[in-house]
């Protein structure tokens, strides 16, 4: 099957790569790009844990293919952090401990940087229903959802 | 080497503090490589082919056309696995599991595999394997297969633990028998007796991570492995066997692992994706899809349970007896065994007897999921408990405080008691607020108390201490939950010196000597025990390299703080050394300065909780809701206490998630009809609120600093005190896990039916 030609940019840098018309975006990002970041949890958009940002959209990358990347904007976890500086919602899931084995990490800090973008000051139950797209086996969530609750806040802060 | 590992009841700086982790950076950033995460050159793509029958013999494979697709590499079937088991029946159970020999004994069985340049030319080859399957009848429930009219599925069986071996064979694979006492007698004296069957359904561990890994063997005999494992030195000894390669020409690398929870302590692809490099001569990378995990990974057992408890109107239990019916899988296991073991743990009995059966099914091989056939037992026992309670007029938290397990109690699995947590949690729980707050309509509450055995088992550490004073801790426990913090905290401790100069890392089978794998909750307790010893034997070195440089006896040096001091008062003239300023002179007193340590862990502490759990229950529509949740649990010593907290949390989720709404469900053709995440709804965030934790610390007499295992036994009690609650919601005794909306509204109306 011949490969489809892709001009995207992935974290404000200018990409280029070919890839099959029934390829993945997640497939994209890891196997050709090296961005292993995102994970396959299940392949079928139930888990979150290959949750990207496409033109301001959460999506899970699993079911986008690689070809309707041409011309958006993705951001992915490799790109959260600026140089040495951890995001917020990164410093306070290291401080909050909300990660053990941290294997849905990357898609809960997209989901999480998307819903504040969109909800600066969310209450606990906004944020319960804004990652519930995210799968987590090990904290029970609680540890997250204080996680979030205290980046909010920091983010408000820092705004002001 | 002289290593006292009784507990020393010191005072701790670092123990007790909630540092970063060390391996925190690259799993906020993404940079931390889990299984599926690593490439090497040349690589394949493995795929495996799984039979879609519940039982068939396997005439013959063909795998002609799939071996002519261009871009396949290898084509392997059980004919490239011989047998060199050599009469070990458990490992021959994991051969065949790996790659079915003569009959696919599940749906999703492995029955062929292929490496291939891409996966889409991986896949295009599966579906050139042509099998010829002969599809035999199937069984996959518990009490089903026990009928004497049940498909037989392997007919090597005859029950053992009986009397007198059967004539005939049967899915039985196993009777065992715990207790002491005389439970007739004790009936006999009993004013109140509670007698009632349960039932639970097949649960996955629902790590997030599938299966995972990347095999090379090489053309000299030697191979690499690298593998999301909860056990690299156990894979490396099964993999090296069934391979037929030498263990120490194998080398096996933990990768991050993304949950295991029991589930990833068990080879399935690995074997495979050996030999796929193996006779494709280059390296395979084998991941499975989530549909696979399901389908052929984990599961923990079904289970059919019979419970009866008498008591005198006192309070006071005179008799328990319990018949516990686990499914295995298509193979031989323990799961009911250790059912058995665990279901009256938690209480001081003068008779009791449990009765455990192993039953084969049709199902995948069961495997050990956190407090392996504790959750099932406690809900069945708990669920009596709480009903005889009742009956005889007393409050369930002091029916179980007047009954509970003390120091000095006889096990109902046999051993004597030392100190135990069960009292305390119980106690903690009686003058806990949420016991105290209010209830609305349609709202319970349940308690339910939860044991597990813990485990130490075989450990192996290196603390090296570099020239510029940092310390490099290698441990072999894979690091499933934060346990390198742990570990590097204790290092921190027993050195003196500050946490961020450690850094604790996993070190693979070829840089350490043998580790048992992290299960029985013994990563911490373990490996920290591991540590304090090899952080001593470093002591000890630091301790002759500051007397070289003093020029005095090593015997008037002492280990304080972090430094060496002289003592006496010839030496007042001497300051002290830190480790830094000994460390920066090792080139010139000796060289590296390094402490080892290997040990088998015994005396792992056993381990009780007690939950609290309030549940609102819509009667229309027979859906839960979780409104309140309280773990208090026995942690011994909690070396990072945040950690410690997030295992209480993470498995009262799983028992919510398990209690609620997860089960594999079968057709009557035998296939598992929800292997995926959307029809097996693992809970999500909106479903759960906060958890509340409580850590009681009764120290283990067996570790220097009194730690016990904590990871498991926050699963055991949930499944009991939901139960308790949506019983105590509803007025009708739920005996059948997991309580969806479709069972709790049978149990209503077969209530309002009378």
């Amino acid at each position: 099957m011949a490969g489809v030609a892709v001009s995207t940019t992935i974290n404000g840098d200018h990409v280029e790569y070919l890839c099959q018309p029934d390829e993945t975006l997640l497939d994209v990002l890891r196997d050709r790009l090296g961005l292993t970041g995102a994970k396959e949890g299940c392949g079928t958009g139930d888990c979150g844990a290959c949750s990207v940002i496409v033109d301001d959209r959460l999506v899970c990358s699993c079911l986008v293919l690689g070809a309707e990347a041409e011309g958006r904007q993705i951001e992915t976890i490799e790109g959260m952090a600026h140089g040495d500086q951890l995001h917020p919602l990164q410093q306070k899931f290291l401080e909050h401990a909300a990660l053990q084995c941290g294997i849905c990490t990357p898609g809960f800090l997209i989901a999480a940087k998307d819903l504040l973008a969109k909800n600066p000051d969310p209450t606990e139950e906004e944020i319960r229903f804004g990652l519930a797209g995210n799968l987590c086996r090990c904290t029970g969530y609680d540890k997250i959802v204080r996680a979030v609750q205290d980046a909010a806040n920091v983010m408000k802060e820092g705004s002001r | 080497m002289n290593f006292d590992p009784r507990y020393s009841g010191r005072s701790f700086s670092s123990v007790g503090t909630r540092p970063i982790r060390p391996d925190g950076v690259d799993k906020v950033t993404g940079r931390a490589r889990y299984g599926a995460d690593f490439n090497m050159a040349g690589q394949l793509v493995g795929r495996v082919l799984r039979s879609p029958h519940a039982h068939a013999v396997i005439r013959k494979i063909d795998t002609s056309k799939a071996e002519k697709l261009a871009g396949v590499k290898a084509v392997i079937t059980a004919a490239d696995l011989p047998d060199l088991t050599d009469g070990d029946a458990a490992m021959y159970d994991i051969l065949d599991n790996c790659m079915a020999r003569k009959k696919a004994l599940y749906d999703g069985h492995a029955v062929a595999a292929v490496a291939a340049i891409d996966a889409r030319t991986a896949r295009q080859a599966l579906k050139l394997i042509e099998v010829d399957y002969e599809v035999l009848p199937h069984v996959t429930d518990v009490d089903e297969a026990m009928k004497h009219s049940a498909p037989l599925i392997n007919d090597a069986i005859f029950t053992e633990g009986l009397e007198e071996k059967p004539v005939k064979p049967s899915n039985v694979y196993k009777r065992t028998q715990y207790g002491h006492g005389d439970v007739h007698q004790g009936f006999a004296e009993a004013d109140m007796i509670v007698e009632r069957s349960f039932k639970t359904e097949q649960t996955h561990q629902g790590y997030i991570e599938p299966h995972a890994c990347v095999a090379s063997v090489n053309p000299d005999g030697t191979a690499d492995l690298w593998v999301c494992t909860q056990g690299h030195f156990v894979y490396r000894q099964h993999c090296a066997q069934l391979l037929g390669l030498e263990a120490s020409k194998l080398r096996v690398t933990s990768s991050e692992i993304g949950g295991g929870f029991g589930g990833k302590t068990h080879v399935w692809a690995e074997p495979v994706a050996l030999a796929l490099s193996r006779k494709a001569g280059r390296p395979v990378k084998l991941v499975m899809t989530r549909d696979e995990v399901f389908r052929a990974s984990g599961p923990t057992s079904a289970t059919s349970i019979d419970v009866k408890i008498g008591a005198r109107n006192d309070g006071t239990i005179t008799a328990a007896e319990a018949t516990l019916r686990y499914s295995c899988g298509p193979y031989a296991g323990m799961w009911a065994e250790i059912g058995a073991m665990t279901a009256f743990a938690c209480y001081k009995l003068e008779n009791v007897k449990t009765v455990g059966y192993e039953v084969l099914v049709n199902r995948p091989k069961t495997a050990a999921y956190r407090a392996p056939s504790a959750p099932m037992a406690a809900f069945a026992v708990e669920s009596a408990v709480d009903e005889l309670a009742k009956d005889i007029g007393m409050d369930p938290v002091d029916f179980r405080i007047k009954n509970a397990a003390q120091e000095g109690t006889r096990a109902s699995y046999g051993p004597v008691y030392g100190p135990i947590g069960i009292g305390p949690t119980l106690e903690a729980v009686k003058n806990h607020p949420h016991m105290k707050a209010p209830l609305k309509q349609n709202q319970g509450r349940g308690m339910a108390c939860g044991f597990w055995f813990n485990f130490g088992g075989q450990t192996c550490t290196d603390l090296n201490i570099g020239m510029d004073g940092s310390v490099s801790l290698a441990v072999g426990t894979v690091d499933v939950g934060g346990s390198r913090a742990s570990l590097s905290l204790v290092a921190a401790e027993e050195l003196g010196i500050d946490y961020s100069q450690v850094k604790a890392v996993v070190a693979d089978t070829s840089s350490l000597g043998y580790n048992d794998m992290t299960d029985g909750s013994r990563g911490t307790f373990s490996s920290s025990m591991a540590t304090i010893s090899a952080a001593r034997n470093a002591i000890k070195v630091l301790r002759e390299r500051a007397a070289q440089m003093w020029d005095i006896p090593v015997d008037d040096v002492v280990w304080e703080k972090g430094h060496a001091v002289a003592k006496g008062e010839k030496h007042g003239n001497l300051g002290k050394l830190s480790l830094k300023e000994i460390a920066a002179q090792s080139g010139k007193t000796g060289g590296p300065i390094a402490g080892h340590s290997e040990l088998v862990a015994d005396g792992a502490g056993v381990s009780f909780a007690t939950h609290i759990c309030d549940i609102e229950v819509d009667p229309e529509t027979g859906s839960t809701r979780v409104i309140r949740y309280t773990v208090v649990q026995d942690a011994g010593k909690a070396v990072h206490p945040t950690y410690v907290e997030g295992q209480y949390q993470g498995g009262a989720a799983q028992g919510i998630g398990w209690a609620l709404n997860e089960e594999y469900i079968y057709g009557k053709d035998g296939r598992l009809q929800n292997p995926g995440f959307l029809d097996y709804r693992i809970p999500v965030c909106s479903d759960l609120p906060m958890i509340d934790t409580q850590i009681l610390e009764i120290p283990n007499p067996n570790h220097p600093y009194g730690v016990r295992g904590v990871g498991e036994t926050s699963i055991v009690p949930p499944l009991a005190a939901i139960a308790n609650a949506v019983s105590n919601a509803v007025g009708v005794r739920m005996t059948h896990i997991p309580m969806s909306p479709p069972r709790i509204l049978a149990a209503l109306e077969a209530e309002r039916e009378g």
